[in-house]
């Protein structure tokens, strides 16, 4: 008896409350455009945020009301954008391949420490302990939380501590540039190949002394294409709304700093630039 | 909160004072390095703006940087002395910071040249605000914050009790306990031009019990007019922050996210008051410091007065260090920072130098155990946050958490926790980390 009182005690209650949630599924149902998890399934779920959206799903919303473009998803292929364009019958939108250069090639062979650093093995710990043990302080300091913060593999640290991005699996989401201390990544479009690989606002060869890959500020770069590059700061700054497709300024760089980023054999230095041919780490400062 | 008949606060740890070795030592003055750096921002606030140009003469006390704006001080010149460049230098924080590079003349004297005199006789409060900001008044004690900011007390809020923070909770450190006992006129003096300011009806000096001769050197010779005690503190670190200054002495506690203004008081370093005392009734500035060269590294340890923008190298080199230094530290082992650099110059921030040979840092370099959950930290920390579990949520990143639940804003980095930990967990280095994770976050909102 006191078993079939639970069992239809439970069992009403049950069918009460089944029925309140069919009625409040009916009533209170939120009718949304069926659209929106079509598009969603386009996209590559990586919830990147390289759109400007927080995640795939806000944009696919946003792209169902027109209020942005499939181009703007840099993570799709060529493919995906088009065949989203066309389920929902708008245009891709420009679409600019953009990547993320680091603004520093000062790795361990070519730096030199003036102090050892000891402590949590994360460049945003050591920014914090008097910039790093790094003689040059704007460099980077090589503990590779852009390398943790890469969620599409697309970072590598090579033998001298020192990141390098694969611009084929890059998708300009923007994570490393956040996770960096000294800021030396950005994002710039892919085809933007003249590129200034330091950071470093101090003039003159006694630079040289920390980094032998630094900027001197000679200001050779500017006097060769003076459209196009202009000594600010004690740094070139590239000119990008001219035309930048040649190599011809970088050939008298005595260090190396500027350098013509080839597609498939990376960076490439001008034929005045300094030759290292040391693979091991540099020694550090005298104290 | 009293304690053995002396006032402290609870929690806090007991680092080893090492204060024995310099503290009888009388304030020397130092001579004049052959380049003398002078940084453009010495304080918390925006750089002051450079009033010379490259290749010209200075006399010493002659003021060569002027505020930009109210959070600024000024800047004078060191030594009599050629501008040879304005350019960028490291800082002890690791920026690259513009500064002023002074050449001395090889027959520079002490001789100071003085500006236009504050009298406290006749001064208004604005004037004396002014003149605290001209002389490049900033908290001596470490922090560096303009103090004319502090003493510029916002509408609607009132201070009843003035603080003269002469706790010196910091190991090895003995400037302030030097200006104490040298310097006791000119800090009565100063104590006087800040009552007037800030309106306060009475003052309390607060000295830890390891510095008695200073406390009964101040306490015979407090003038009979001027509205203050000495009071004697427990020895205790970290007694000297001045949230914990205020609730041993007043009993009352700022609030979380509060300023000493919020329980009526303002908490002033002795060095920072007797400075006003000395440079105000001259219409000097500061150009120089005291500061305590100790530690094991060290051969002739001391008290110096060092003229700001003395580099290390030079300072170090002039006192005599031992070959094997291996690790310097800028302000006190507990709080200070560790230079990355020799040609760091001395600013006005910098209370101490401390030098360590590499004995001492192989037997502090320990490996990091996980967190067992012992609770040390909890003890120690002077404004009982938890740092055992903000610690575990600095391991898996969660830094909003941090901020959002577990007041991890509140602080001041003093060190106890990781000072305590039997694991060697560096937990304020993971605060820093999560702190300034947060502000940049906050900022970008």
């Amino acid at each position: 008896m006191t078993a079939l009182t639970a069992v239809g005690t439970l069992g009403g209650l049950t069918l009460v409350l089944a029925s309140m949630l069919v009625l409040a599924n009916r009533k209170l149902h939120v009718a949304e455009d069926p659209r929106i998890d079509a598009v969603e399934d386009m996209l590559p779920h990586t919830n990147c945020g390289a759109c400007g959206f927080p995640g795939c799903r806000p944009f696919a919303e946003a792209l169902v009301l027109g209020d942005t473009q499939p181009g703007k998803c840099s993570v799709s292929s060529e493919d995906g954008r088009a065949r989203i364009a066309s389920y929902l019958g708008v245009d891709v939108g420009a679409f600019d391949q953009r990547v993320a250069r680091l603004a520093c090639a000062g790795g361990s062979n070519v730096t030199r420490d003036h102090a050892r650093y000891d402590g949590l093995e994360s460049c945003a710990a050591a920014a914090l302990v008097a910039g790093g043990g790094k003689g040059c302080f704007w460099g980077c300091l090589g503990f590779a939380d852009c390398y943790e913060a890469c969620d599409f593999d697309a970072i590598r640290m090579n033998r001298h501590d020192l990141p390098v991005v694969d611009e084929e699996k890059c998708t300009a989401c923007g994570d490393c540039v956040d996770a960096c201390p000294k800021d030396l990544f950005s994002l710039q479009l892919a085809n933007r190949r003249l590129w200034v690989a330091c950071k470093s606002l101090e003039a003159g060869d006694g630079v040289l002394e920390d980094c032998e890959v630094a900027c001197t500020a000679c200001g050779r770069c500017a006097m060769d294409a003076p459209d196009l590059i202009r000594m600010e700061n004690n740094l070139p700054v590239i000119d990008y709304s001219r035309a930048h497709d040649s190599r011809h300024p970088v050939q008298r760089c005595p260090t190396g700093a500027i350098v013509w980023l080839d597609a498939e054999r990376g960076s490439i230095k001008g034929q005045a630039a300094k030759k290292i041919i040391r693979q091991g780490t540099r020694p550090g400062a005298p104290t | 909160m009293r304690l053995l008949g002396l006032k402290t606060f609870r929690h806090g740890v007991h680092p080893p004072e090492l204060k024995d070795e310099t503290s009888g030592l009388a304030i020397r003055q130092f001579p004049f390095a052959p380049v003398l750096v002078v940084p453009l921002v010495q304080h918390l606030g925006k750089p002051s703006l450079p009033e010379v140009r490259e290749g010209q003469e200075v006399t010493r006390g002659q003021r060569i940087a002027r505020p930009d704006g109210f959070l600024s001080v000024s800047m004078h010149a060191p030594a009599s002395a050629v501008v040879r460049r304005i350019g960028l230098a490291p800082s002890i924080g690791g920026r690259m910071v513009p500064s002023v590079y002074l050449e001395p003349f090889p027959g520079s004297t002490q001789e100071v040249m003085e500006g236009k005199p504050c009298q406290l006789e006749t001064a208004t409060k604005d004037e004396i605000i002014a003149a605290v900001q001209d002389a490049g008044v900033v908290g001596l004690g470490g922090a560096a914050f303009p103090t004319h900011v502090k003493l510029a007390i916002p509408e609607g809020k009132t201070v009843d009790t003035l603080i003269i923070n002469g706790v010196e909770c910091e190991p090895c450190l003995t400037t302030d306990h030097r200006v104490m006992l040298e310097q006791s006129d000119d800090l009565f003096r100063g104590m006087r031009y800040l009552l007037e300011v800030v309106g306060a009806e009475r003052a309390i000096l607060g000295v830890e019990a390891n510095k008695r001769d200073a406390f009964e050197h101040l306490r015979d010779n407090l003038p009979a007019d001027l509205p203050a005690t000495v009071e004697l503190l427990q020895v205790k670190y970290p007694q000297g922050a001045e949230k914990m200054l205020i609730t041993a002495l007043l009993g009352r506690e700022v609030p979380s996210g509060g300023l000493p203004l919020d329980v009526h008081a303002l908490c002033v370093n002795v060095a920072t008051t007797a400075e006003i005392g000395r440079l105000l009734p001259h219409g000097r500035g500061i150009q120089e410091r005291v500061i305590t060269i100790t530690g094991p590294a060290v051969k002739r340890k001391g008290n110096y007065r060092i003229p700001i923008g003395t580099p290390l190298r030079f300072l170090l080199e002039a006192v005599g260090v031992d070959d094997a230094v291996d690790r310097v530290f800028v302000g006190g082992p507990m709080m200070g920072a560790s230079a990355s650099s020799l040609d760091i110059p001395i600013t006005k921030g910098a209370s101490g130098v401390v030098a360590f040979t590499d004995v001492e840092s192989e037997r502090t370099h320990r490996q990091v155990y996980p967190c067992i959950r012992c609770g040390y930290c909890v003890d120690a920390c002077p404004i009982v946050l938890d740092p055992s579990r903000l610690g575990l949520l600095a391991l898996s990143g969660e830094h909003r958490r941090m901020a959002d639940e577990h007041n991890l804003m509140d602080c001041f980095e003093c060190g106890s926790c990781s000072f305590v930990c039997p694991s060697h967990i560096p937990l304020v280095q993971h605060f820093r980390v999560a702190k300034a994770a947060v502000r940049k976050a906050r900022a970008a909102q």
